[in-house]
């Protein structure tokens, strides 16, 4: 008797929206969600993605919109009767019980008889990696150990979702990267849904099956992390993505590409919707611009950071534009040197939209 | 290094930092004034009124005591303040319960408190006096009940009165102490809870009680101490010769209308004794419930 997810094959979010007054926190987020996937919400701070999480969690009431599971509305239903399992940002143990009957209390919330509670229970325990922790109390453990009771917990109960509030972000650099695996291998284990909500894309690119990029309470784009990291389908995405050079310029269309105006220079670029020329948001990722004796645009470096193999620079060019880059070879402040980037690597966006 | 190292670097540091190391530093002059006060205003008095008590008028040492427990026109006050004092801690406690799990949800909740909390700056003498022009037999609430059809019901110079405003006056304390118990629990673990299909039943059963367990043993205590100590509203409210002649009345009628100060000594030792007892029960059944911190992990 394994720890499985209960089945079902789609979740569905229909115009989920969700007002604090006047307020908008969630704009109408439509998503289907499959059975085993891993889903990360991507986003700064206060762009709506714990809002959705509260809301599916049954936390929030909607404001607007519906949520399905398979053929059965549950955004009316209290969180205690959706059965899905969340892993809150502070964890949210029971200080005042053992490991084992916080991880216990939802099946005994559902009238289990106590053998199968206790087998249940161990074999949480194990897959979390805790078997010899049980009879200790929550504030006995490191943090690194509570996250796991509080996964343990949530998996127990077999919940089709399980919903992960920045779980990690409590956590030491290297028990963050070492919890990250543990937490794809139970997902994967359990076979649930999963929806993570985080801030660090590095996190999100890592353990998702698909994104789901948030800003100001909208769906900015989904799509597998291949998909953002590589053409993000929006300015906001693409500085998410790691793209720290938005140059607001002009753009005229030659050919297949887009020759665009950066540091006083100009740039071939790849349009990334439908613009032809005119005003442009040109974005670069600061490893794509590369230093080279032949590059188009010079630039004074303000300060390079040493970051083990290569230096993460930043300089000014001639015209005043702020440019981050990184380099190889050594730079120190005050250098002057020549930048290139690949045309396939100017993402270049209208800048109508944003 | 070795232990011995250890020491004898303690060893060669300044007195200042040795005593830093055990928590005394400038700072802990600040407890000399408080020290003092407890000192001057609660030991002395204390020590003073215990001796006192062995050193009766006339008879042996223990002769108030053993006047005390030979005249039921004085053991009898236990019983009658103990009757007075532990249903209304009770009733105050257990009632602020509810009213503190509704109130901490609501938006004016500063509004509610503070309509809560006006009968604490009263005093317990205001409140009396009010208590018996509205609820004595002319009073507005006995002409309604006349006007239905009711008739007259005995509120006042009973143990009714007394109880009315043990509650009335008691009743700000119990809510405050157990809505600022509630608000300390982390409302994350609620909302845990209910994830984990637990109703809003089982979540007050199961977590909100035994969080709330050591406050509510805490309010108990200070609920208790303070009823059990009832003399105002006991006399002006009660019948201070009949059913509400609580042990504060005795004490008093010793002191100053006998003036005896050892007997009054006596009956005010027995009194400390009779609360000490009750503290010491219901902190003693403390040890059963957890006592440690009400969040959620780290945070």
């Amino acid at each position: 008797m394994a720890i499985a997810a209960r089945d079902f094959r789609e979740l569905r979010l229909d115009g989920m929206s969700r007002n604090f007054g006047a307020v908008n926190a969630l704009k109408g987020v439509t998503l289907n969600v499959k059975r085993g996937e891993f889903i990360a919400l991507l986003g700064p701070s206060g762009c709506g993605k714990s809002t959705a999480l509260n809301c599916l969690a049954g936390l929030l009431t909607l404001s607007g919109g519906s949520i399905w599971l398979d053929k059965t509305r549950i955004d009316r239903l209290a969180p205690e009767d959706r059965g899905f399992g969340m892993v809150f940002q502070n964890y949210a143990l029971f200080p005042h019980m053992s490991v084992r009957r916080n991880i216990g209390f939802g099946l005994g919330m559902q009238g289990i008889a106590k053998e199968a509670i206790k087998r249940k229970v161990d074999e949480a325990l194990a897959i979390v990696r805790l078997g010899d922790q049980g009879e200790k109390l929550p504030g006995q453990l490191s943090g690194g150990q509570q996250q796991r009771v509080a996964i343990a917990r949530a998996i127990v109960i077999e919940p089709p979702l399980v919903l992960m509030d920045e779980p990690l972000s409590n956590l030491d650099a290297k028990l963050r990267l070492e919890m990250r695996a543990e937490i794809r291998r139970i997902h994967e284990l359990i076979g649930s849904a999963t929806i993570y909500v985080t801030h660090d894309q590095e996190e999100a690119l890592s353990l998702a099956d698909r994104i789901v990029v948030m800003r100001a309470g909208e769906v900015r784009q989904v799509g597998t992390p291949e998909d953002l990291y590589a053409r993000p389908a929006h300015p906001d995405v693409a500085e998410f993505m790691g793209y720290r050079n938005q140059i607001r310029t002009r753009a005229i269309r030659s050919g297949n590409l887009l020759n665009v105006s950066v540091g006083g220079v100009s740039l071939q670029g790849t349009a990334v919707d439908s613009i032809t020329d005119g005003e442009v948001v040109a974005t670069i990722r600061p490893d794509d611009l590369k230093v080279a004796d032949a590059g188009p645009i010079s630039v004074a470096v303000e300060s390079a950071q040493y970051h083990g193999r290569d230096f993460y620079c930043f300089g000014r060019a001639a015209d005043g534009t702020e440019l981050y880059f990184l380099s190889e070879r050594k730079v120190r402040k005050g250098d002057n040197v020549r930048l290139g980037a690949d045309a396939s690597r100017v993402l270049v966006y209208s800048r109508a939209g944003s | 290094m070795t232990d011995r190292a250890a020491e004898g670097s303690r060893e060669s540091l300044p007195l200042r930092v040795r005593l830093a190391l055990y928590d005394l530093d400038g700072v802990t002059l600040l407890v000399v004034p408080a020290v003092l006060f407890v000192i001057a205003l609660f030991i002395y008095p204390f020590a003073y009124g215990f001796v006192l008590s062995f050193e009766p008028k006339k008879g042996a040492w223990l002769a108030n005591y053993a006047k005390f427990f030979s005249d039921p026109f004085l053991y009898d006050t236990i019983g009658a303040t103990f009757r007075l004092a532990i249903p209304a801690t009770l009733i105050n406690v257990l009632l602020s319960i509810p009213v503190a799990l509704r109130v901490r949800r609501m938006r004016y909740r500063r509004v509610l408190t503070t309509i809560l909390v006006i009968p604490i700056t009263l005093g317990t003498v205001l409140i009396a006096e009010g208590l018996l022009i509205y609820l004595g037999p002319q009073g507005w609430f006995n002409r309604a009940l006349v006007l239905l059809g009711i008739g007259q019901v005995r509120l006042v110079h009973n143990y009714t009165g007394v109880m009315l405003s043990l509650i009335l006056s008691g009743f700000p304390f119990t809510f405050l102490l157990t809505l600022s118990y509630l608000t300390g629990i982390d409302p994350s673990l609620e909302q845990a809870a209910a994830t984990l299909g637990a109703k809003a039943r089982a979540r007050f059963v199961h977590i909100l009680m035994p969080l709330l367990a050591q406050g509510l043993a805490i309010n108990l205590c200070l609920s208790f101490v303070q009823t059990f100590s009832v003399f105002p509203s006991a006399v002006l409210l009660g019948a201070p010769a009949g059913d509400t002649r609580v042990i504060s009345i005795a004490a008093y009628q010793a002191a100053y209308e006998q003036y005896d100060s050892s007997m009054a000594s006596a009956i005010a030792m027995i009194m400390g004794f009779c609360q000490l007892i009750v503290v010491v029960l219901i902190l003693s059944g403390r040890s059963f419930v957890y006592r440690g911190a009400a969040g959620g992990g780290k945070g």
